[in-house]
């Protein structure tokens, strides 16, 4: 991926200012379509999750009383696991988008919701409502763009720690509720701080954070443990929690991977963005630096409908129910101003997204000049920038990006032979 | 000294032993729950729990006319009781939103332990309409305690001698007055009942409505008069013209005796308050109407704090605040993120967006006011945030 500026073909050259601000008028009649219909029927909705969410948490916490009885355990893991997805996903997200406000229910609120994870809610709403959803897929402005420990982008520069993030990548997923603990935080960053200049605002976050764990833990692995104690099933439950909030972990890892990772979806340049964004523009930016997934009823309700993830970038607010609606009205604009909705199956997403995670472990061109015959030459190269300074680095770049460049001009005049 | 504080510590620690018990597993049901509270999990149960939020839910609903009905509420365990006379504000989803409203509890307190209110349908009325033609038996509604100084003083009720009373009605300001004439004069399937307790009672009722068929309650009224438990003036505007306060005196000869109660809109509230005080008379009352809510572009914004500030329609309450110097919380500035959200107490503010209003009336919404967005609504009229 490289910032759309930076591109040969920039996706955007044929709309003229006047385009995309009618793309915006366009884009604000279907919101206001779905708000003008918004009602009893979006309430129940909500309300019926909530409340089979909690009857299956509560029925598989339940049957884990007994998970020594290995039938047990199955199933009260799954009913877990599905209990803490559907919690985070399609409720607890979303909730904490504002999406459900309008029913000026103090229980169902952004100001009030707290989740099953290991992030406050606090924390949350600010790095994901505020900086990832108005600055989405700004390069240096957008920390989802690899959570600050990975590099996304062809215009981060390469360092040979970056070939470790295949592996950082499936650790993050698997504890991935610390993970975005720890990028609330900006752990990275306030760590680096020296601790007597560390922010008063940081400190105070970070105990409420680990105050959070700390609970968050108690009941997992102690509480709900304690209470199977009498049935001989502490460390089945013990194992049953664990179990789930890794499923649930890996779970939402990889549906967030594929709302903006897969290759395709475009990133901004912070230097091109106007000083003031006009809403088309905005608008613009949210259509392309996302991507859907396609599948099922199921499949999209257990991703929150962030399945739906063009949609929700275009209106994060409005009740994720209807996202699947809205869908359809969104595609045919994409279609009427010719710009690429990005949409796959979930396997082929999760692929994608993987694949350019790999890819971009590497230095820029270097799988793309790779084959069989050159691999040990190549691997040579690789092993010395790896151990190398920044020059020979510098100098090895250079080259990898021209032979990519003479590659890419022959295929080009292939193509244009056998046309 | 220092032996007797140990010693008072033990005796008074063993005794609420099961306080502490009961505190420990209260502990250990909060850390199996967090971050939710075992609240959370009861009320899919069972809503109206002791200990619960009260709630209530609605066991029938009466047409009473042809645009008013009696709703009949079964509260919540922890319902505090009423006495007649008072109201209750209820909350209820109005097209999935949660509207509060006030109304007058029409029944006094009733052997099943239930509660009514009778609710007239107002034009444009989101919450009586919904109430009088839409609301089913089953729904689930939110109350607040009952509440309000319009109440019969004991030393009326409990007698010794008569105690001559005069209500005035006024359109839906009959309920509270048909809920304290209700718990004096019980009515059943025999008829009225005229228990002793209320036998030293000389009640008139003048009771002002547009026209019969409009009159709320007017057969319960029509019914206690003919058992002779109340004397009833009816005035209606269609066959008597409109009320003219002073001429009170000549509907009610022997006004001078008695103390007077009254309930209807602030017109005719603010009339009788000046013909009383002329004559100086007894004077109870309670108005029906909400104030209206002025709604135009911009205005006055005042917050928690006390800072105000004069704003245009165009300017959001964000950077109202902001050049007030009120601590605003915010975010995207652009209505995405919900970092700004703070609740609105009084008045009205536009979406800048798409122009949508939304009114908070102190004692109709909320307790805690509407949450609203701050970075993408102006003033749209006098208001009053809470931050």
């Amino acid at each position: 991926m490289t910032v759309v500026t930076k591109k040969d073909q920039n996706p955007v050259a044929h709309l003229t200012p006047e385009d995309i601000e009618q793309l915006g008028v366009e884009l604000d009649a279907i919101r206001q379509e779905v708000l003008d219909t918004r009602g009893e029927r979006d309430a129940a909705y909500i309300r019926k999750v909530i409340d089979a969410q909690r009857k299956l948490e509560l029925g598989s916490r339940a049957v884990l009383l007994a998970s020594a009885f290995p039938p047990a355990f199955v199933v009260g893991t799954i009913g877990l696991s599905i209990a803490k997805i559907v919690e985070n996903m399609e409720i607890g997200h979303n909730v904490m988008h504002g999406q459900w406000d309008w029913m000026r229910d103090p229980k169902i609120h952004s100001t009030t919701w707290e989740w099953d994870n290991a992030s406050t809610a606090e924390g949350w709403k600010h790095s994901h409502n505020e900086v990832h959803h108005t600055y989405t897929n700004i390069v240096g402005k957008d920390n989802d763009l690899g959570y600050g420990i990975m590099r996304v982008d062809e215009d981060q520069r390469w360092v040979p720690m970056y070939l470790a993030q295949p592996l950082w990548n499936f650790i993050n997923a698997c504890f991935f509720e610390y993970g975005i603990a720890a990028y609330d935080l900006e752990l990275g960053k306030n760590l680096k701080t020296p601790k007597d200049r560390r922010p008063e605002s940081f400190k105070k976050a970070a105990r409420a954070t680990l105050g959070k764990i700390r609970k968050q833990m108690t009941k997992d692995y102690v509480v709900h443990p304690l209470l199977s104690l009498p049935t001989g099933s502490f460390l089945p439950t013990l194992a049953a929690n664990f179990t789930a909030n890794l499923v649930r972990n890996v779970w939402s890892h990889s549906v967030i991977m594929c709302g903006h990772f897969p290759e395709g979806v475009e990133t901004y340049e912070k230097a091109a963005i106007p000083e003031r964004e006009t809403r088309g523009e905005w608008y613009l930016r949210q259509m392309l630096g996302s991507a859907n997934i396609s599948g099922s009823k199921a499949m999209h309700f257990m991703t929150g409908n962030l399945s739906h993830q063009i949609e929700h970038h275009l209106f994060p607010d409005l009740p994720s129910n209807r996202y699947a609606e809205v869908a359809p009205k969104v595609q045919a604009l994409f279609e009427k101003y010719d710009l690429n909705y990005h949409s796959a199956s979930l396997p082929a997403q999760v692929y994608s997204a993987w694949h350019r995670v790999v890819r971009l472990s590497l230095p820029n061109g270097w799988m793309e000049t790779t084959t069989k015959e050159n691999l040990p030459s190549q691997l040579k190269m690789l092993w010395a920038m790896t151990t190398g300074d920044r020059k020979v680095r510098r100098v090895a770049q250079l080259r990898l990006e021209q032979q990519a460049r003479r590659l890419r001009a022959q295929k080009k005049a292939d193509v244009a032979r056998v046309a | 000294m220092s032996s007797s504080v140990p010693l008072l510590t033990t005796t008074a620690g063993r005794r609420p032993g099961s306080t502490t018990l009961r505190a420990r597993l209260e502990r250990i049901a909060n850390a199996a729950v967090t971050p939710l509270v075992p609240a959370d999990y009861l009320d899919l149960f069972n809503p109206l729990r002791a200990g619960a939020e009260l709630r209530g839910k609605v066991v029938a609903v009466t047409p009473e006319t042809a645009d008013a009905a009696t709703i009949v509420i079964r509260p919540g365990r922890d319902w505090a009781g009423h006495v007649p006379g008072q109201y209750v504000r209820v909350g209820i989803d109005v097209d999935g939103v949660r509207q509060w409203r006030a109304y007058s509890l029409t029944h006094g307190p009733r052997p099943d332990g239930n509660i009514s209110i009778t609710v007239k349908a107002v034009p444009d009325g989101v919450v009586s309409h919904h109430l009088v033609h839409r609301v089913r038996v089953g729904t689930l509604v939110h109350l607040e305690q009952a509440t309000g100084e319009f109440v019969l003083a004991p030393e009326v009720t409990d007698g010794p001698g008569t105690a001559k009373l005069l209500f005035v009605t006024a359109g839906s300001g009959v309920t509270p007055v048909v809920g304290m004439l209700r718990n004096l004069f019980p009515v059943t399937d025999a008829g009225v009942v005229r228990p002793a307790r209320s036998a030293h009672l000389d009640i008139t009722v003048v009771h002002v409505a547009p026209s019969r068929p409009d009159s709320i309650f007017i057969r319960d009224l029509e019914a206690l008069d003919a058992a002779g438990a109340i004397h009833l003036v009816a005035r209606y505007d269609d066959v008597h013209g409109l009320l003219d306060v002073d001429t009170l005196g000549d509907l009610v000869p022997d006004l001078g005796e008695r103390a007077t109660y009254a309930c209807g809109p602030g017109g005719l509230l603010d009339a009788l308050e000046a013909h009383h005080a002329a004559r100086d008379l007894v004077l109870y009352t309670e108005q029906f109407r909400p104030a209206t809510l002025v709604v135009g572009e911009g205005g006055e914004v005042t917050f928690a704090g006390g800072a105000s500030v004069e704003t245009d329609g165009a300017t959001t309450l964000l950077d109202a605040g902001e050049s007030a110097g009120v601590l605003m919380p915010s975010g995207c500035r652009m209505g995405v993120c919900f970092g700004c959200v703070v609740p609105l107490k009084e008045g009205s503010v536009r979406d800048l967006r798409n122009g949508a209003l939304t009114t908070a009336v102190p004692g109709e919404t909320g307790p805690e006011g509407i949450r609203i967005q701050t970075c993408i609504t102006a003033a749209a009229g006098p208001c009053h945030l809470d931050v």
